[in-house]
């Protein structure tokens, strides 16, 4: 055998077992033979050959003859274990199964996908005789990198040698940088991923920790906000309690005998009772703001009553003008929430009262829409003049007082234009946003406190508290119940000149139920001056506005002569051929401001109007009013002075005093002073049929509904009414006393009720068959109002349960009555 | 004319007592607004109808209490007709003595509804000359009124 080649056991055949022997090395040569026989090949009969995929090759004595060739690829030699089972019993002995292969294109084959580009050069060595190793393979001498070798032993399942192999560069290594850096650039990102997430980690945990924290701080800060808000208001409603009873007590005592001093005593406490009562109200207001528990009414409510009744409440305090203007185009009836409005307002006059000393205080109410952009385009044109004039003239401006107001849009300028282009509501729009402003002449809020303004218990000063009284929430509450209303609230202030508060709040208009509800609401006010004509003589044509805005509300024309000087020097004529315009012909009164009387036109106007009656050409002396502003001004009014009007004027205060002064009957006036009218407007003309057991109530209520102006009949048992209430019938309406013998209330109305629907079927199936276009009535439904003394839940039910519409109480009140009628009958304003 | 102011002022001072004393209430005042002119007498027309229906009231009551065993229920529904009418003209001390009596009625306590029974006829009694004399009166001012 040739050193090149050798034998190897690639595997022992183990008796009665089957052996897969692969064979990769194209040019091995399978031999089988026994152990202790190294080249012996004996194959043994009955060992076949098949290759890897099953196909049967020949027994291994044919097989083994052959090489293969390479095209041939690796086989694989299967032997079938009995075969070799039977053969070897009788001769135990072990075989082998090797192969000898080429072992230099085996390792040239190898070392090629080992070593990858460096060359590496390969000794085989017998080293049986370690002295002396044998070379069997490789390089004779010793090339290459000496320094680093890998030996490795080699088994070629010789037992008597042993064989190593070394490999070896055969070039120098260049430093494999690679293995530097590779390794330590993994390290480096492996430790920076590990500390980005250590450290994620550690803020995770720390923020998590934070978060408790915080959690539990809120939780306590929530629980103090609510204890506190609780405090305070029961700590308010505590204090109410006695200082109502202080109150109460006082006003026990007024009633006593008390000596002026004793009474200026008890005044004094009751205002400053009153006053703590409205801080605390103030107070709990505020904390039922933050609680978010302040809600806001809708109901109808009348803005001018309402304007009045602040007024009213200012008009101790004599040397400042006082006036109240509402725009035409504001409807008379809003819905909204009327106390929290007259909370608003209240507070922005009462701060005006408390911080102005002279001038004048003005509250106008115009709708929003276009007065914002009006007033917008003319600020500018008005500061203008307002700086000229001021410089120029130095006192009178064209404002209400003649002093100058903080916000020159409110000048006679834009105020003119404000009321004769103001558009009115489009009929479609639901909401009524109105601009209300109520303007002074005080001493102003200082530039550095403006932006605090609406901030809670802000004061401008420190000192302001102690001059002035008050403690700082007004505003703040106003703020809130501003913007709940859907509006803003802002303001426009000038030190030593006055301030000017401006808010818009959102109402809805009131239906077209309103007018009914209106006129029972609000305090209607006289309507005998309907058709009357005034004349208003005042020099300051914003104060005349307002003048004639009051006297508007009666139903009075006003004529204000524009320019007055011309006006009265008409007048002034001394050669009685003057004739009289069909301006002084016409008016029935002529209102004078103070301002104006001074003794000259006194004279003027009383000489004239005598004049022109005795002439005969005026027939009736108009009524000559005066208006003054202060108690000490009464003096002024001369013989010639028909009436005085002490300021600020309201609608009803005029009313009243005209009502003197024109001499009306005491009974027509009381009469037109309550609303009987409004009942008497829808029930007048109606069929109404009252059933009642009791002739004593049929009596009252017959003769209570025909003073209303509608048309009774009446019966005295449920029978009767059924008898009379046969369709069709001409009743509009119907009172059914609840409890009858024979047939009670209830009863009667389910039959009537029943008849109704009969009726209402039959005209339907009618309606089918006749295509006439007659008018057909309305389904049948006559409005049953039940009457009963006792008005309990029950019988409440009972009556909706059977058919009936609503009920009254027994006998009639007014407004009950007219509340439970309004539902069925329109109103119509006589 | 020193007669008629004082009628006048007699006539005012026992309005004014029947009110203060609680014999009448503020349903009397509403009468008197129903009056006009088309019916004149309208309250004194009212009053008369009502002490005629409220007699009768009375003695059906009082034969029912005669009448063993008691109908409350007829009793009461006596009793809630003469309250009906009494608060109609204002009658305000009737109108109690029967919401007792009522009361009294429900109870099923015999005892109380004959007592009650007692105050409402006294009341009644009471009330009638009252305003009989009240009206009287009134006949007497009305005539120089209109002069």
């Amino acid at each position: 055998m040739g050193a090149r080649t050798y034998c190897s056991v690639i595997s022992r055949v183990v008796p009665r077992s089957r052996v897969t022997v692969p064979v990769r090395n194209p040019s091995a040569v399978v031999r089988c033979g026994r152990t202790d026989d190294l080249l012996g090949d004996i194959p043994p009969r009955g060992l076949t050959v098949s290759d890897q995929g099953g196909r049967y090759l020949g027994d291994l004595k044919t097989v083994l003859k052959r090489t293969w060739p390479v095209e041939m690829g690796p086989r694989l030699l299967t032997g079938h274990a009995r075969a070799i089972t039977i053969k070897f019993d009788i001769l135990p002995v072990n075989r082998y199964l090797g192969g000898a292969f080429d072992v230099e294109s085996l390792v040239e084959t190898l070392l090629k996908q080992l070593a990858g580009d460096p060359e590496i050069v390969v000794n085989v060595y017998d080293v049986t005789t370690t002295s002396m190793p044998l070379i069997m393979y490789g390089p004779q001498d010793m090339t290459g990198y000496m320094l680093i070798s890998h030996v490795s032993m080699l088994d070629f399942g010789d037992p008597f040698r042993k064989h190593q192999m070394e490999c070896r560069y055969s070039q120098k290594p260049p430093i494999p940088w690679s293995a530097i850096y590779t390794p330590s650039g993994v390290f480096v990102i492996v430790m920076l991923i590990g500390y980005i997430i250590f450290t994620a980690y550690n803020r995770y945990v720390t923020v998590v920790e934070d978060c408790r924290k915080m959690e539990e701080l809120k939780v306590k800060a929530e629980a103090a906000d609510v204890a506190k808000s609780q405090f305070l208001a029961t700590v308010s409603h505590e204090i109410r309690t006695p200082m109502n009873g202080v109150l109460g007590m006082l006003d026990m005592l007024l009633d006593t005998d008390l000596c002026s001093m004793q009474k200026d005593y008890v005044q004094t406490a009751q205002v400053c009772g009153k006053a703590l009562i409205s801080l605390i109200n103030e107070v709990l207001d505020r904390a039922k703001i933050e609680a978010g528990k302040l809600e806001m009414e809708a109901v109808p409510f009348d803005l001018r009553s309402i304007l009045d009744d602040v007024i009213s409440l200012f008009s101790t305090k004599s040397s400042i003008e006082l006036a109240v203007f509402v725009s035409d185009k504001v409807p008379d009836v809003l819905m909204g929430d009327p106390r929290r409005f007259r909370q608003i307002i209240t507070n922005l006059v009462g701060n005006s009262v408390k911080f102005t000393e002279r001038g004048h205080i003005f509250i106008q109410v115009h709708l929003a829409n276009y007065a914002t952009t009006m007033m917008n385009a003319k600020s500018d044109i008005g500061s203008n003049e307002q700086s000229q004039q001021g410089k120029s003239i130095g006192y009178s401006f064209d404002t209400l007082s003649g002093l100058e107001a903080a916000d020159g849009r409110n000048s006679w300028e834009t105020f003119k234009h404000l009321l004769s282009d103001e558009a009115p509501l489009s009929e479609d729009d639901e909401n009524v946003t109105l601009m209300v402003s109520v303007e002074d002449t005080g001493i102003g809020i200082p530039l550095h406190a403006q932006d605090r303004v609406f901030t809670p218990f802000m004061q401008a000063d420190s000192s302001t508290s102690r001059n002035y009284g008050g403690t700082g929430i007004g505003l703040s509450i106003n703020k809130c119940l501003v913007e709940l209303m859907g509006g803003q609230i802002t303001f426009v202030s000038r030190p030593l000149i006055g301030s000017t508060f401006t808010f818009t709040a959102v109402l809805k208009r009131c239906g077209s139920r309103g007018a009914g509800i209106k006129r029972v609401l609000s305090e209607s006010l006289p309507t005998c001056f309907r058709g009357k004509k005034a004349i208003v003589l005042d020099e300051r044509p914003v104060r005349g506005a307002v003048t004639r805005y009051h006297l508007q509300r009666l139903g009075i024309t006003v004529e204000i002569p524009s320019n007055l000087k011309m006006a009265l020097s008409s007048l002034s004529e001394k050669n009685g051929y003057s004739r009289p315009s069909q301006l002084w012909k016409e008016a029935d009164m002529i209102f004078v401001e103070k301002d104006l009387w001074n003794s000259g036109v006194e004279a003027w106007l009383t000489q004239q109007l005598l004049d022109w009656k005795q002439n005969g050409q005026l027939i009736d002396m108009p009524k000559i009013v005066l208006l003054v502003s202060l108690e000490s001004d009464k003096s002024l009014a001369t013989r010639f002075v028909d009436l005085l009007i002490l300021k600020p004027l309201r609608a009803s205060i005029i009313a009243a005093c005209l009502l003197r002064v024109l001499g009306i009957d005491r009974q027509q006036e009381r009469k037109m002073l309550n609303g009987s009218a409004s009942l008497g407007g829808m029930l007048a003309g109606k069929n109404i049929l009252v059933v009642d057991d009791n002739k004593v109530n049929l009596i009252v209520a017959a003769r209570a509904l025909k003073k209303y102006g509608a048309s009774v009949e009446c019966a005295e048992s449920g029978k009767d009414a059924l008898t009379l209430l046969q369709i069709p019938h001409k009743f509009d309406a119907c009172f059914m006393d609840v409890q009858m013998p024979e047939m009670d209330g209830f009863e009667a109305t389910r039959r009537i009720r029943l008849m109704e629907s009969l009726a209402n079927e039959l005209m339907k199936t009618e309606k089918k068959t006749t295509e006439e276009g007659t008018l057909k009535r309305d389904d049948w439904h006559m409005p049953i109002l039940a009457m009963t003394a006792d008005v309990i839940q029950a019988t409440y039910e009972e009556c909706m349960k059977c058919g009936m519409d609503g009920y009254v109480s027994k006998p009639f009140e007014e407004k009950q009555l007219f509340q439970a009628v309004a539902r069925f009958f329109d109103f119509e304003p006589m | 004319m020193m007669d008629h102011s004082h009628i006048h002022r007699e006539v005012a001072n026992m309005k004014r007592s029947l009110f203060d004393q609680g014999y009448l209430d503020g349903q009397f005042h509403q009468l008197e607004d129903l009056e006009d002119d088309l019916s004149p007498n309208f309250v004194e027309e009212v009053v008369t109808l009502f002490f005629r229906d409220s007699s009768r009231l009375i003695r059906n009551a009082e034969q029912a209490l005669e009448k063993t065993p008691h109908d409350f229920t007829k009793l009461d529904g006596i009793m809630y007709q003469l309250k009906g009418s009494s608060s109609s003209i204002g009658a305000v001390k009737v109108r109690n003595e029967c919401s007792n009596f009522r009361g009294f009625c429900n109870q099923g306590n015999m005892e109380g509804c004959l007592s009650s029974f007692q105050k409402l006829k006294r009341e009644h009694l009471v009330l009638r000359q009252k305003l009989e004399n009240y009206f009287q009166m009134l006949t007497q001012v009305t005539p120089a009124e209109n002069v």
